[in-house]
């Protein structure tokens, strides 16, 4: 921890800066929609035509191409936000708080959707919309935790204080998480195992496999560019008495 | 395949399609949102700053 090169602390030294934070990511912009783009064509070309039919369950496991990135995005974008929040409370990082709070819409989106396209999976194959699996049930619980730190964010005034509250029970709910993802194995309900996470040996055939990670590497990209976007919107906000936003608002006159 | 047969997706459609479209939607949505809201920040702004 104590190795890192000095041009990797200068950068994040740099990034942490609040006007240079909004001048890198605009330029970045441009180059992670473009692989954003060539990511998900290339994953739904390969899922959705590519891939053969599933010999159990036909054509409708093809949703498994945006639930089961969606689910890992879910859990991912959780961990970020409450990293992030830490970030922020043990270290008064204003770019840490504001990468915590803008990381709580997309996760609750990511999360909406896994439960989404799972619903709509179940109803065929196990004839359920919904049942209270463990599962569901916890991933469930991390929409309701997303949507506490929306609603307390919003709620507090100061969002200093804002910060710091949300950021405590972002931290709390982590215990939800190791939650989710060995529920499968400590409770034996309808939802199924794991199959690509065993790493020795995935259950899934290659032709299937690829366009699931590639799927899984657009939404990865898709959140760094939603990301951006929201902390962008939140650093002006937040900053809106500082000199240099009051620079941009002069020149957005003209 | 034929074009159909790509769109029925073995009689899946309905559960296939929808799952795919609902979340472009919000996929979407996460995108317009900010930028709606850049433009209201500077719209305001403005406004305050007159």
């Amino acid at each position: 921890m104590f190795l890192v090169p000095d041009i990797v602390v200068r950068f994040f030294h740099r990034m942490a800066s609040p006007p240079h934070f909004y001048a890198f990511t605009q330029r970045l912009m441009p180059w992670l929609g473009t692989v954003f783009v060539l990511l998900t064509l290339a994953g739904l070309y390969g899922g959705l035509y590519l891939a053969p039919a599933d010999y159990q369950q036909g054509d409708s496991y093809r949703i498994i191409y945006i639930h089961v990135p969606a689910a890992w995005m879910s859990l991912f974008i959780y961990i970020v936000m409450a990293t992030a929040g830490a970030i922020g409370l043990i270290w008064r990082i204003k770019l840490a708080e504001v990468v915590a709070i803008s990381s709580a819409p997309i996760g609750a989106s990511f999360t909406f959707i896994a439960l989404f396209t799972g619903s709509l999976w179940g109803k065929p194959m196990w004839g359920t919309w919904w049942v209270w699996d463990a599962r569901l049930t916890s991933e469930l619980i991390l929409l309701f935790l997303y949507l506490g730190v929306i609603g307390l964010y919003g709620a507090i005034d100061d969002k200093k204080i804002a910060s710091k509250a949300v950021a405590i029970l972002a931290l709390v709910g982590v215990v939800n998480i190791p939650i989710i993802h060995y529920s499968v194995e400590w409770w034996n309900t309808l939802h199924q195992g794991p199959t690509v996470t065993k790493m020795d040996k995935p259950s899934i055939h290659v032709s299937m496999l690829i366009p699931l990670l590639l799927m899984a590497l657009s939404f990865k990209s898709y959140y760094l560019i939603a990301l951006m976007q929201r902390s962008r919107i939140e650093l002006l906000k937040r900053e809106r008495n500082s000199q240099w936003v009051k620079t941009m608002i002069l020149e957005a006159d003209k | 395949m034929s074009l159909e047969a790509f769109f029925a997706m073995g009689g899946y459609a309905f559960y296939v399609w929808t799952s795919y479209g609902v979340t472009l939607c919000v996929l979407l949505a996460n995108i317009i949102i900010p930028i709606v809201q850049r433009k209201q920040f500077f719209r305001q702004s403005l406004k305050r700053k007159r």
